[in-house]
Parts: C-alpha cells; sequence; structure tokens
C-alpha cells in the first residue's frame, strides 16, 4: 500500500512540505546576509524537525539557542536544554529510536565528551544530524578553531561531511537528512564546519522560501523497527549475543559492523547527486593542486588567487564528505598532478594522511601547511609551501620564519 | 497497537514460531486488569531468561512485565548489565544503547512519542541496576526528575556490579567486601529514594519483590503516576545470589531478612499530594465500576 503523500500539505505554521528536489533545486532562492548561526537556524526552519536537544558550548552555544526560539514559535516539535552532551546524544538516541527527526549541535570538547554515543547512533541506525562546530580539544583551554576532532569521527560509523561556507552549510543541513533518512543508509550525519569562522562570521547566502519545508521523517521506511509499539515487537533471541564466545556471535557484530560501513558507501550515489559530487574541482589539470576540506579550500582559493599573479598556476579539489571517502574521485582528480599540498587547521595532518593512503605515488604529498590552537591561515603559507615544494625562493613574511 | 497488530495471518500461522503463536492467542496485551495472576495461565511478556538458576531479579521481570498496566503501548528502555541479557526475550519494544544512558534515552524516547502521537498514551518506563542507575547513570538519572520527565524508572537493586563478577557500587552496604572494596566498602549506602524525592520524584518506593502483589500494586502505581503527572521511582531488592553466596533456591529468604521492619528494604513509600490525589480518582473510579457491576448481576 502506497502511503499518502503529504506533498503539497501544510503544517501547523502554514510551511508546504514540498518535494525536497523542487524546494532545493527549483524554488526561487532569495540572498540574505546572515552569519553562520543564523543560517543554521534558518535551515532548521525549513526541516520539519521533531526533537532538537541543546547544550552550551562555544562555538555552537548561538546556533543551538536560536533553534529554541524556532521552537517558541512553533517550528520544532520538542526542544530542551540537556545536562551534558554525553546525555544530550543519549536523548537524541531516544528521540530517534522513538521514531523523530532529531536535530543537535556540538564542538570540541562536547564532541569527545560524546563520543561513546556515535558509534550506538551509527550501529542503532539512527539519522540524528549533528552538527559539528570544530574547535580544539586540547588542554590548556582553547575555544579557537581546530578541526582535530574530525579525525574521531571519522571512525565512528557515521556519514561525516566538512562544509566550506554558510551557503554549504544551509544547503547541506537539508539534503542531508535526504541521503542520510534513505532506507539503504539510515545513518547519522555530523555536518563539520570550522568553527568560528563559517559560525560567526557574516556572508550572503541564497535561501529557499521560508513557506517551503521538508517532507517530515517517515520511521516507517527504516531498516530496523521503530521503538514506538506499533509493529510487533520481536523477541530477538533466546541468548544474547554478548554473552557468547562463539563464531556465530562474532560474526553476527562482525557483519552488522561491515553492514554499517556498506551503509554509509551506499550513501555515495544519493550523495552525489545532491551535493553535485563528493568532491569539486578547479582546474585539476594543473600540476599543482590543493586539496582539502572546509575553510582551508577557502585560504586555498586566496592563495590560488595570489600565485596566478605571480604566473603559476595552480588547481584545487575541494573534498566535501570524508564519510564516504571519495576515494576514486580524488584519484582521478590527482592522477596529473605532481605536487599536492594539503593544508589542514589541525596539529596532526588527518586530511594528508587519508589522501596519502588514497593515492599512487603519495610522495607527491604535501602534508602541508597545518595551524593549529586557533591560528588563522593566510594565504601567503600556502603559497610558500607551494614555493618551496617547487624549489622557488619566496619574499613573503611567513617565508623569513 | 492494538492487539490486531500482531495477529498472524492464516497463510503464514503453522510456520510462526510457537512462541509467537502464544503470544498472539495467549497473551494479556489490551487485557485491562492484567497482573501477576495472569503468570502461569497466559502467555507471560517474557520468555525464557540467560540469568542464573533462581535469580531473583527473574522473579522481578516476571512480575514487572504481568504489571504493566499497558504493555501494548509501553516501550522499556535498559542499560548494560544482567538485565541486558533478558531484554532480548521480552515482547514489547525496548531499547539498550549504552551503559548508564538510559534516563537520557528516555527523556528523548517520551518526548519524541509525546511529539508523535499527541493524543495517544504511550508509557516509557526504563529498568535497569544499581550501578547504571546511581553510579555511572546517576547525574542522568537526576536530571530526568529534576526536568520532571513523564517516564517510571526501576532500578534493581543488588547492591553490587552482577554482570561484571561482584564489584563494589554506590548502593552496596557500607563494610561489605567485595572487589574493588578490598577492606570492605568505606561508606554508606546512596540514600537515592530519599534523593528521588527531593529530586522531584511524585511516587518513591523501596521494597523487595518476595511478594509479586505488591510488585504489581507499586509497578502500577508507577506507571499511571508517571503517564500522568511527573516521574516515579522503584527500588527493588533483587539480590544477587550469586555474589552474596547463597544458594539458588535462597533468594526469597534473603529478600525476606531483608524487608523485616528494621532492615534497609523495609517497605517505605512515598506518594505527592497530586499523586495522592490521582490514586484517590482512579480507586474512586474502579470502586464505582465494582459497584456498577454488582448491581447488574443481581
Amino acid at each position: 500500500m502506497e502511503p499518502i503523500s503529504v506533498i503539497g500539505t501544510k503544517n501547523k505554521k502554514g510551511q508546504v512540505f514540498t518535494d525536497p528536489r523542487v524546494m532545493m533545486r527549483d524554488a526561487p532562492r532569495t540572498p540574505s546576509f546572515y552569519t553562520g548561526s543564523e543560517v543554521i537556524k534558518e535551515a532548521i526552519r525549513r526541516a520539519s524537525i521533531d526533537v532538537m536537544i541543546a547544550y552550551p558550548i562555544t562555538p555552537q552555544s548561538e546556533a543551538a539557542a536560536l533553534i529554541g526560539e524556532l521552537f517558541a514559535e512553533g517550528y520544532i516539535g520538542d526542544y530542551f536544554r540537556g545536562e551534558s552532551e554525553f546525555a544530550v546524544m543519549s536523548q537524541c538516541a531516544g528521540a530517534a529510536f522513538g521514531g523523530a527527526r532529531v536535530f543537535t549541535t556540538t564542538a570540541g570538547p562536547g564532541t569527545m565528551r560524546a563520543m561513546e554515543n556515535f558509534p550506538m547512533w551509527a550501529g542503532a541506525r539512527l539519522p540524528i544530524q549533528c552538527i559539528v562546530t570544530c574547535r580544539g580539544i586540547n588542554s590548556p583551554l582553547s575555544i579557537q578553531p581546530d578541526t582535530i576532532e574530525i579525525s574521531y569521527l571519522m571512525q565512528t560509523g557515521m556519514l561525516v561531511w566538512h562544509a566550506e561556507t554558510a551557503q554549504d552549510f544551509y544547503d547541506w543541513i537539508l539534503m542531508g537528512y535526504m541521503v542520510s533518512e534513505e532506507p539503504e543508509v539510515h545513518l547519522p550525519l555530523a555536518l563539520c564546519c570550522d568553527g568560528f569562522f563559517v559560525t560567526h562570521t557574516k556572508d550572503v547566502v541564497d535561501l529557499t522560501p521560508t513557506d517551503m519545508c521538508l517532507p517530515p521523517y517517515d520511521p516507517y521506511r527504516s531498516p530496523v523497527p521503530c521503538m514506538d509499539m506499533e509493529c510487533p515487537p520481536v523477541r530477538m533471541m533466546r541468548d544474547p549475543f554478548i554473552m557468547k564466545s562463539n563464531y556465530i556471535s562474532y560474526a553476527t557484530h562482525a557483519s552488522w559492523q561491515q553492514e554499517v560501513w556498506a551503509a554509509a558507501e551506499r550513501s555515495r550515489k544519493h550523495t552525489i547527486a545532491w551535493l553535485n559530487g563528493l568532491i569539486e574541482t578547479e582546474n585539476s589539470d594543473a600540476d599543482i593542486l590543493i586539496v582539502t576540506s572546509g575553510t582551508a579550500v577557502s585560504q586555498g582559493r586566496e592563495a590560488i588567487r595570489l600565485l596566478a599573479d605571480e604566473g603559476i598556476r595552480v588547481g584545487l579539489v575541494k573534498i566535501k564528505t570524508l564519510r564516504p571517502w571519495p576515494e576514486e574521485e580524488i584519484r582521478e582528480a590527482t592522477k596529473h598532478a605532481t605536487h599536492i599540498i594539503v593544508p589542514e587547521f589541525n596539529v596532526i595532518g588527518w586530511m594528508a594522511k587519508e589522501i596519502k593512503a588514497t593515492i599512487p605515488r603519495s610522495e607527491r604529498v604535501v602534508a602541508g601547511p597545518r595551524v593549529c590552537g586557533g591560528m588563522t591561515m593566510p594565504p601567503e603559507i600556502i603559497v610558500e609551501e607551494i614555493k618551496r615544494a617547487l624549489g622557488i625562493r619566496s619574499t613573503t613574511l611567513a617565508a623569513r620564519g | 497497537m492494538s492487539k490486531e497488530r500482531i495477529t498472524i495471518s492464516p497463510d503464514l500461522y503453522d510456520i510462526m514460531p510457537a512462541d509467537y503463536q502464544d503470544l498472539v492467542s495467549k497473551a494479556t496485551y489490551g487485557k485491562e486488569d492484567r497482573g501477576w495472576k495472569d503468570i502461569g495461565t497466559s502467555k507471560e511478556l517474557i520468555e525464557q531468561h540467560s540469568l542464573c538458576a533462581g535469580c531473583p531479579e527473574s522473579m522481578a521481570f516476571r512480575y514487572i512485565l504481568a504489571s504493566l498496566p499497558n504493555p501494548e503501548d509501553t516501550v522499556m528502555v535498559g542499560s548494560t548489565g544482567c538485565t541486558s541479557l533478558v531484554f532480548p526475550m521480552v515482547a514489547v519494544h525496548n531499547i539498550h544503547s549504552l551503559f548508564g544512558n538510559q534516563n537520557a534515552i528516555a527523556s528523548g524516547l517520551k518526548r519524541a512519542l509525546s511529539v508523535r502521537f499527541p493524543d495517544r498514551i504511550k508509557d516509557v518506563v526504563v529498568l535497569a541496576g544499581d550501578g547504571a542507575t546511581v553510579d555511572i547513570g546517576l547525574d542522568m538519572t537526576l536530571q530526568a526528575w529534576f526536568r520532571q520527565e513523564k517516564f517510571t524508572t526501576i532500578c534493581f537493586d543488588n547492591e553490587l556490579y552482577a554482570n561484571t563478577g561482584g564489584q563494589e557500587s554506590g548502593l552496596m552496604q557500607k563494610g561489605f567486601v567485595a572487589k574493588m572494596a578490598p577492606v570492605g566498602k568505606l561508606f554508606d549506602k546512596v540514600r537515592l529514594p530519599e534523593i528521588a524525592r527531593e529530586s522531584g520524584c511524585h511516587y518513591v518506593v523501596n521494597c523487595t519483590v518476595s511478594k509479586p502483589s505488591l510488585v504489581e500494586k507499586v509497578v502500577r502505581n508507577a506507571v499511571l503516576i508517571a503517564r500522568e503527572i511527573g516521574p516515579t521511582y522503584l527500588q527493588l531488592y533483587t539480590p544477587c545470589i550469586l555474589e552474596i553466596g547463597k544458594n539458588s533456591m535462597e533468594g526469597l529468604q534473603e529478600m525476606r531478612d531483608s524487608e523485616k521492619p528494621a532492615e534497609r528494604f523495609a517497605f517505605k513509600e512515598y506518594i505527592s499530594e497530586p499523586a495522592k490525589q490521582l490514586l484517590a480518582e482512579r480507586d474512586a473510579k474502579a470502586k464505582e465500576k465494582k459497584a456498577a457491576a454488582k448491581q447488574l448481576v443481581s
């Protein structure tokens, strides 16, 4: 039996449930000058969220509070402040187990405190969306931008996307639900951005109409039962596998882990369709390529402009999704490059390591420049890194160290 | 969920497991006066369990599941521990996610069910051990009560970490020698029932599971009050006979010994004023119904 479509009907705020493809691709867009936090609010206004759970931590606090305003206005089913990120992520899980479309936000130490929940979300196939506004996690205390927490999230089984701009953020929040709620995917999404650089700066973002919203989540399309006692309960097994030290037990756990990662792989085709590819390239036939994600891409664009002034041609590969990892795409885009420059906002260089593990002749990868602890990345240091790789003497201030 | 939802297609009846056939034909879903007396005559919502022989927790499970007033619309939340070995065989939806986060899960779940089914009753019942409730999960236990989340928290208090082999827990008695308490526990049993009352619970009971009729009464009260008013808490002594050096048949006696007037599991009940009123109304209605039925018969 085909479910009755809600498309074209209105929610209690008078917004029309709209075919997401129409809403995201065909509907007129209004340029608006907003901070990243305000952009999150505007996307959530149109996302038909059932439950949002908030907790204060810089730099996501503003966005989390703004969504509270949406709740007060009647756009969200329920909203409350949890007691810690660990609790919040469990509360999100409870709401998602109960069949709700769930949204939350966190950052830095909050991501780390919540970490035990993320593989549980993935294993339980809960399509929760968590915005991660990355910041330092080290001691001494830092609230400044730093992307190291993404490297932990990448091993959880979640989908992990890394937005460069507020526009990415706006579109990907809405598209993210469409991908992660696909029955063959049905996984949580960590939608990351570089804290402050994206959340606290203003940018022009093209918004979809306020009176259109996503169709509601249908929990009965989930590949695992929704815990609402609306479908017959199943006695799962006589002895839980946790009690068994035998091959069947191991094989069950192993195959489920493989299935979670396979589901992330199956998200590729949906993600490619929605995001127009897992990567974006400019002049990828150039000998020198900047390959990275997040706001390091924006700094890379500036470096490319500076180098163009000096007659040095550099191409760009912007990586949009980290899980699934665009392995084939990166290999193809970098196949002619002699130098692959990977600027990053973290001390360990996780992106460079991933790229080295992906491409043949990994000695082409220049793992830098890297800044961390909240430092900005002036385009000049990327220029300097490229010149050094090419053996060109540099006269920039940064080069004098 | 109405009982019709679990009706088996006649074409498939013979290939369904006998356990499931029984669940459909002989279970007590939808029966208003279901209770512990159904045990043995109706199909129980708990099938076999993998607990130790004679474990009082297995009795507690049977009594609680027989006493849930609305199992067809009840979702249970468990935690890691011996209870998580039983839940896979329970015929109501139940969630295990992590150790200690059960009241956070239940908070999100209850809210989601309220958003999705605003005009229907959906009960949420947490059932976890004392390690999960009082130690690793205490923060989330209390915060759910502070927020007045409308679900029942049941703690199976066996006064130690049973599933990991008998380590010290916050609800363990002072002086008890256990793993991780090599010279005896140095501080008193945490007084969670009192803390529950101060934290905003509207119904708090501390007792053993030696009497099924008592378990039925307090479970029904706790679920009803949580549904209508706010958080409720039951702390039930389910001794780990293995770890306190008792035999399989000695669990019941251990509970009886521990519920004597001066003992730590002497029956204690706290009912808030709004909850008292609710129970009085319920009892009055039941009396009225009984009288009407009597009149009809005569």
